[in-house]
């Protein structure tokens, strides 16, 4: 097999691979059972509860915990808007970066506490090292809120389940110090001995053979790509994020933050499996994403190692296949599973230029932003998926003729509202958002010129990009998009708080909801939900719903250039 | 009553007629706004009627009047197929409705009228419909009788054929469960006072035709989801359109008004929101035709949602009454001495059991010669009956009844009886033991007869998922031998009404649907503790006021019919739901390339079906959108068919045919269109 397409594999079977075992952990934690790490974290989280004054045993309802999550997202709001705007007047700038414009803060911070890790900044330049260490706070609460909520439906969806059964703060804590934070330790070490800086001096400077003197921006970097790349935050201490050879030295480091893209996502899968005690439902859903996963992997790797048809016709032989805007160090088919896998799971850092994919591979990467539950963030990913599976469940249970049940809990009108309203969120925000740059553009020259670095269906794809990956919480760019203006900065901020917490609220409320209800026993007349049967129907719900919406949009934008470019 | 034949409706000329004119009335906005998905489509028409009305004014930037005028009447049509889908249901509903009403018309009633608290006084000539709940009237042989009540005074035959369809006539006496009469039924023999048990215009029947006619008619909870997720499939396509005008600027493509509607009508799920109400109305209707009078819609929903189902055993499990099976000699005696005492001791019994026993033996009241026979009743302290002849006593009765005749009078009970008797308990059976002159003949035994096909039913229950509970006086032993035996999963012996109750609530509790029938006065609590109640039209009252359904043919097997409505009911919904949707993929296909490739040419490579030009492929499309609804009329109102083969099953065979058939259907129906139309456009 070619050596770049078994690196893949390899990358694609290790993440499983570490996956259920981490699932387990994962799964046990929460579950307050005993595993090898309460010897390190027990005293450590109980001086945290000590110190913040909570009790992580109280049972809460599903209210009570999403006033918990929005209560301490929105007290990291402020700190971090103070922060952003004063930098400058803090330390720990060594090489003086500015600080930002409010509407740029708005952006960064909204970006950050929603897991979106959207910059319209550049690291090297915008932000000082406090400043970077702030941000990576927040790349760890933000994960650590996602899973949270995510553990929170886990413990609604148990057999047994009552509607107070989970405690936010609890979840939260224990995301944090006992997954986030060791995994990140691990691959920071590992970036560590692969030449990623982790300091506190300015930038470096050297004079190249050319006589030259060239600075070389560093900082505290490798604690903050390993977070980045495990909490899919995406958002890189470096403009070029992991493409930048501090960030990515080589390809050993890329695997490494490769598989950490995708491996707590698969984790929580497992985790799920472990809690709710229905492995063979874990697996089906984990079936589901892996299939609609590899339908948007597989054919990206062969566009990107296939080549530039444009170049195709010039009679340029392209052995390494696309290599425009990739890194000689990772090639082809790595970039391609990168792109893929960091916009399927709303991480968003990139190894390669997304705006030089070929046309439709950036259709693939977009469309994994669009569906958002093929692995999915951190937590949120499923979260998603919940949503997807709750209108399968409706739409089968009324196909084989019996009043819709979710894991032994009916299904009335009012879980369908709110399902209802999350599946339309998402293209909402995206359609509505390109549709508003789409009409400035176009009517207001004066004020879009230089939005955008290439006209026609490129240029569209351009904007739609920005705003599924902001809706996605993806944050990765599609670039080529002059975004750090006041209209691009606000709109995409609000489009990344709307979906960022509709979507963590509706699931929780949702499955708090059907825990009140009464518990059915299965029966030979019920819908199995841990079938290949019901994994097509969600998959079809997925395409259906998801997917569909954006086809016009698509058609418009990487589907009229793959068809141009012929 | 006079069955309705489904050809039959379908090519009334006069229904169709009636429909097609509701379907014109249905146009009005206040009956379009119940309905979200078509009342989008009703306001996209207005919009085109405005189009092209602009356009006649000498608008050129929207395409030609008469493309313009298409769309604008294909929309029209669209909105009026649906329309007639709804009025259509409705018209056989009301005409099978009508049909049972018919029976009730004026008639005139023998009211008796009070005086002080006895309904003693003089007998009153009125009209039916004076007659108020709680009055009195006097039916006698011959006579209609004019409203439902219950019987006070009296027993008469009565003739329910005009109701139930079946021509013997029934026994209704006044006290006990059989109390019950309905309106438009004859008396043929003896006569009865009746009191009414309703108002005029609340009877069951009255309620179901206001929920057929739409009058009454609220959405179920499951209607109100599915609706709730069909209008936000309508607002997705709402934004997916809306947003499309400034992509189409970005992209330098006008995008005409008409393009526009025609994808949105196309996306949004019509087929379904068109006959969405047609489907429900059927349900009803379906329940009427199988003679079950349902007090609302939801109660048929629920049907197809049970788990658990009560059955009394006596009449629905078993045959009516045990029969005599087989006599079982003992050693030394003659087994013709034994025939012809059980036969003697029998002549009078008037019981079932007793008539059986003479069957069994062949024997009529003329076969033996007997002489001043003295008939010793039944009752309950000797727990025996027989005959007294001269010098000869028989008696028969329970083992341990003749066994303490037997040991008193110095006799012993032979061994071989003793084994029999146990016998024949064991095997579900009961056994009676003869005796003559205190001394044992033989046993004879009494067994319930199944219901010849009951099994197959159950079995049928089973794969649905519902679990059936066997309801018995009888002991447990025999009660479990009968359960083995008929094949139901669970019994309870020596049911007394509060047991039924209490079983119920225990399944309910365990987070089950319980349905159980019913026709007693002390079944009403339970009818009305279970989800779906179904009572007897014979039933009294109280059981009929309790339960949320009234069967008409007074048959306990119903429901198991109506767990099959409530489950295609259900079932004809979601695999609407999946075609329509799956219906969009097709229409994407036809309508984007079409929208956009005089500015992008290279979107052709999107046109795979290879439709003629950009307006023949939208045309396609909405003709296809729109007779699609007609098409499926048939379906809606029959109901998806329904086989117990397990839900895995069952959604793969209906996502095969709907899914997979909602996908590819459309392509194949719009290529075809677009051939046809491709000359003109």
């Amino acid at each position: 097999m070619n050596a770049e397409i078994t690196g893949i594999v390899l990358m694609f079977l290790g993440t499983i691979l570490l996956a259920v075992p981490l699932g387990k952990y994962i799964g046990k934690v929460y579950a307050g059972e005993r595993t090898w790490t309460d010897r390190f974290f027990n005293p450590f989280d109980k001086m945290i509860f000590r110190l913040s004054g909570i009790n992580p045993d109280k049972n809460m309802n599903w209210k009570q915990n999403l006033a918990a999550l929005l209560t301490i997202n929105l007290a990291w709001f402020f700190f971090s808007m103070l922060v952003l705007m004063n930098m400058s007047r803090l330390p720990l700038n060594p090489d003086a970066n500015p600080s930002m414009s409010a509407d740029l803060a708005f952006n960064t911070t909204v970006s950050f506490v929603s897991n979106t890790n959207l910059q319209h900044y550049s690291g090297e330049t915008g932000v000082s090292y406090l400043g970077q260490m702030v941000l990576m706070l927040f790349q760890f609460i933000s994960a650590g809120a996602g899973m949270a909520a995510c553990a929170i439906v886990f413990f609604a969806m148990r057999e047994k389940a009552t509607p107070h059964n989970s405690n936010f703060y609890n979840y939260f804590v224990k995301s944090c110090t006992r997954v986030l934070l060791p995994l990140s330790l691990i691959l920071a070490v590992i970036l560590l001995f692969n030449g990623t800086p982790m300091t506190f001096k300015g930038k470096s400077e050297y004079v190249s053979l050319q006589g030259d003197t060239v600075q070389v921006a560093r900082g505290p970097s490798a604690a903050m790509i390993a977070i980045k790349q495990l909490g899919t935050n995406g958002g890189g201490f470096f403009g070029a994020n992991s493409a930048h050879p501090l960030e990515n030295p080589n390809y050993i480091t890329n695997m490494a933050e490769n598989m950490s893209i995708f491996l707590i996502p698969v984790a929580m899968l497992f985790a799920l499996g472990y809690i709710i005690r229905r492995k063979r439902f874990a697996w089906m859903v984990f079936g589901v994403m892996t299939i609609g996963f590899l339908l948007l992997l597989l054919p990206a790797v062969y566009y990107e190692m296939k080549g530039n048809p444009a170049l195709q016709q010039l009679g340029i032989a392209q052995p390494h296949g696309s290599m425009e805007g990739k890194e000689i160090r990772f090639g082809s088919a790595a970039s391609a599973f990168w792109a893929i896998t960091t916009t399927c799971t709303s991480n968003g850092s990139v190894n390669a230029m997304h705006d030089s994919l070929t046309p439709l591979s950036g259709m693939f990467a977009m469309l994994g932003m669009m569906i958002n539950a093929f692995y999915g963030g951190v937590g949120v990913g499923f979260l998603n998926f919940y949503v997807f599976m709750i209108i399968a469940v409706f739409i089968s249970g009324l196909m084989v003729g019996r009043t819709p049940e979710f894991l032994g809990r009916k299904i009335e009108a009012r879980e369908m509202k709110i399902a209802a309203i999350i599946a339309l969120l998402h293209p909402l925000l995206i359609l509505t958002g390109t549709a508003l740059s789409s009409y400035f553009y176009v009517h207001h020259p004066g004020a879009a010129a230089g939005w955008l670095n290439n006209t026609g269906s490129h240029g569209f794809s351009e904007m739609l990009y920005e705003y599924t990956s902001s809706a996605a919480n993806n944050g990765s760019g599609f670039e080529g998009l002059g975004d750090n203006t006041q209209f691009w900065n606000i709109s995409c901020g609000i489009v990344m708080l709307l979906s960022r917490f509709m979507p963590i609220i509706g699931p929780v409320a949702i499955a708090g909801i059907l825990a009140a209800k009464k518990y059915t026993p299965e029966s030979a007349g019920t819908l199995r939900t841990d079938t290949g049967t019901f994994g097509i129907m969600v998959f079809a719900v997925i395409f259906i719903v998801a997917a569909l919406s954006f086809f016009p949009a698509l058609a418009l934008g990487p589907i009229a250039e793959f068809f141009g470019m012929k | 009553m006079p069955k309705i034949n489904e050809h039959m409706i379908l090519t009334d000329k006069r229904l169709l007629l009636t429909a097609m004119v509701q379907s014109f009335a249905k146009l009005n906005p206040r009956s379009m706004f119940r309905n979200p998905v078509m009342f989008t489509v009703w306001i996209s028409t207005l919009i085109m009627i405005g189009v092209c009305i602009w356009i006649g004014a000498g608008d050129v930037s929207q395409g030609s009047l008469v493309y313009n005028l298409l769309i604008t009447i294909i929309l029209l049509i669209t909105l009026l197929f649906a329309n007639f889908a709804e009025a259509i249901a409705e018209a056989r509903g009301k005409a099978q409705a009508d049909s049972l009403r018919k029976t009730r018309e004026e008639t005139p009633a023998k009211q008796v009228l009070a005086v002080g608290e006895m309904f003693v006084g003089e007998i009153k000539l009125v009209a039916s419909s004076m007659l108020r709940k709680g009055d009195v009237f006097l039916c006698e042989a011959g006579d209609i009788i004019p409203m439902d009540g219950e019987i006070i005074e009296g027993v008469a035959t009565i003739d329910e054929s005009a109701i139930t369809g079946e021509s013997a006539p029934v026994i209704r006496e006044a006290g006990g469960d059989k109390s019950s009469v309905t309106g438009g039924t004859k008396v043929l023999s003896d006569s009865i006072k009746v009191r009414v048990t309703t108002e005029p215009g609340e009877s069951f029947l009255d309620k179901m035709i206001a929920l057929v006619e739409g009058a009454s008619r609220q959405k179920t909870p499951n209607e109100i989801a599915l609706t709730i997720l069909l209008a936000s499939f309508t607002l997705v396509f709402i934004i997916v359109c809306v947003t499309l005008k400034p992509f189409g600027d970005y992209a330098g493509t006008p995008v005409t008004i008409a393009a526009f509607i025609a994808l949105f009508v196309c996306l949004i799920p019509t087929t379904i929101g068109g006959l969405l109400s047609a489907i429900g109305i059927a349900g009803m209707d379906r329940a009427l035709r199988a003679n079950v009078i349902t007090k609302s819609g939801k109660a048929v929903e629920t049907a197809g949602d049970l788990d658990t189902l009560l059955l009394d055993k006596t009449g629905t499990i078993t045959i009516g009454n045990r029969k005599a099976t087989r006599f079982h000699g003992i050693p030394g005696i003659d087994e013709s001495r034994l025939i012809r005492a059980v036969v003697l001791a029998s002549l009078a019994d008037e019981t079932p059991e007793g008539k059986s026993i003479l069957e069994l033996a062949g024997a009529t009241v003329h076969t033996y010669q007997i002489k001043d026979p003295v008939f010793i009743p039944f009752t309950a302290e000797t727990r025996s009956s027989g005959v007294d002849l001269a010098g000869i006593r028989i008696r028969k009765g329970a083992a341990d009844a003749i066994r303490l005749l037997v040991t008193k009078a110095g006799h012993y009970f032979p061994v071989e009886a003793e084994e029999h008797v146990r016998a024949i308990a064991g095997s579900g059976g009961t056994p009676l033991v003869v005796s003559e002159n205190e001394t044992v003949l033989g046993v004879v035994e009494l067994q319930d007869i199944i219901k010849p096909g009951i099994r197959e039913r159950f079995e049928r229950l089973r794969r649905m998922g519902v679990k059936t509970v066997m309801v018995t006086g009888d002991n447990p032993l025999t009660a479990k031998y009968i359960a083995a035996k008929a094949g139901v999963d669970d019994y309870i012996a020596e049911a007394r009404p509060e047991d039924k109750m209490n079983y119920i609530k225990k399944e309910q509790q365990s987070g089950k649907l319980v349905a159980m029938m019913g026709d007693g006065t002390n079944d009403a609590p339970a009818l009305a503790q279970a989800d779906v109640g179904v009572a007897m039209n014979s039933g009294t009252a109280a059981a009929k006021e309790a339960g949320n359904m009234v069967d008409l043919d007074n048959d306990p097997t119903k429901l198991i019919e109506i767990v099959e409505i409530g489950k295609q009911l259900l079932m004809t919904r979601g695999t609407l739901t999946t075609f329509s949707i799956a219906n969009d993929v097709a229409k994407y296909f036809a309508i984007v390339p079409a929208l956009f490739i005089s500015s992008l040419p290279a979107l052709q490579g999107l046109n795979i079906m290879n439709l003629h030009s950009p307006e023949s492929a939208i045309l396609s499309a909405i003709i296809f959108n729109a007779i699609i609804i007609p098409l499926l009329i048939p379906l809606a109102l029959r109901g998806v068919s329904y086989k117990p083969v397990g839900a895995g099953a069952l959604l793969r065979r209906n996502l095969l045919v709907y899914g997979l058939g909602g996908i590819l259907v459309p392509f194949a129906g719009i290529k075809l269109i677009d051939l046809l139309i491709s000359n003109w456009f």
